[in-house]
């Protein structure tokens, strides 16, 4: 049905996004974690520093991305009526598309 | 009929369930996102928000989540290149990322709190 995503092209998104998700989640735990934020002023600066905002943004592709391919496998998987499967798949890319935007708009708004 | 469930199959399943998990928690980690970079104040209620006891308990769930399916992901990765396809290395494999999820679970849940 869907020939953007489908088979060989999902299985690689769903890879690639994969290991730069690992990579970015591993980098934020450390800085979260290792040493943590003390104010306000320190987490804005840090995040929108040039090389972390691109960084995020990139996390935040990765991740619609990902999800997506990992969702639509379940909904395949376990949705075997195409009325339901078709419903549920558009409404799942359309709520990523909104989370999309609204994660571009804090990036954008509050830099 | 029964179906037998080693541990490769928990791992597996629970690759699955952990992405769900962290799938619905989307929508509000983006919320808490944008609410610590909109102002002192709004940083102020991030930080109060992520410690309070719903929200908590939420957070241990997904410190598991995030440990568990990072790593039943590497090792999917690993297969996929064809490293530890043996029944024996897999099951070992398997074994070790339900100990490794556990053990993140705790640290990332641990500096959380």
């Amino acid at each position: 049905m869907s020939r953007q995503l489908s088979g060989l092209k999902a299985w690689v998104v769903q890879r690639i996004s994969a290991i730069y998700l690992a990579f970015f989640v591993l980098l934020l735990i450390y800085r979260l974690l290792v040493e943590p934020v003390a104010n306000f002023e320190e987490w804005h600066a840090w995040v929108f520093h040039p090389l972390n905002s691109t960084l995020f943004l990139l996390f935040f592709l990765s991740l619609l991305f990902h999800a997506w391919v990992g969702v639509r496998d379940m909904l395949i998987d376990y949705l075997p009526s195409f009325p339901v499967r078709i419903t549920s798949l558009v409404s799942f890319a359309l709520v990523l598309t909104g989370l999309g935007v609204w994660i571009l708009r804090i990036m954008m708004v509050y830099r | 009929m029964q179906i037998r469930m080693p541990p490769t199959a928990w791992v597996s399943i629970a690759h699955r369930a952990s992405g769900v998990l962290m799938v619905l928690s989307i929508p509000f980690c983006v919320y808490l996102f944008g609410l610590s970079l909109s102002g002192e104040d709004g940083f102020q209620q991030s930080i109060n928000l992520l410690h309070s006891p719903l929200v908590l308990l939420f957070g241990w769930a997904l410190s598991w989540a995030i440990g568990h399916h990072l790593l039943a992901g590497i090792r999917f990765l690993l297969l996929d290149i064809d490293v530890g396809l043996s029944k024996d290395v897999a099951n070992k494999s398997a074994l070790a990322v339900l100990a490794g999820g556990g053990l993140l679970m705790l640290l990332l849940f641990g500096a959380w709190i």
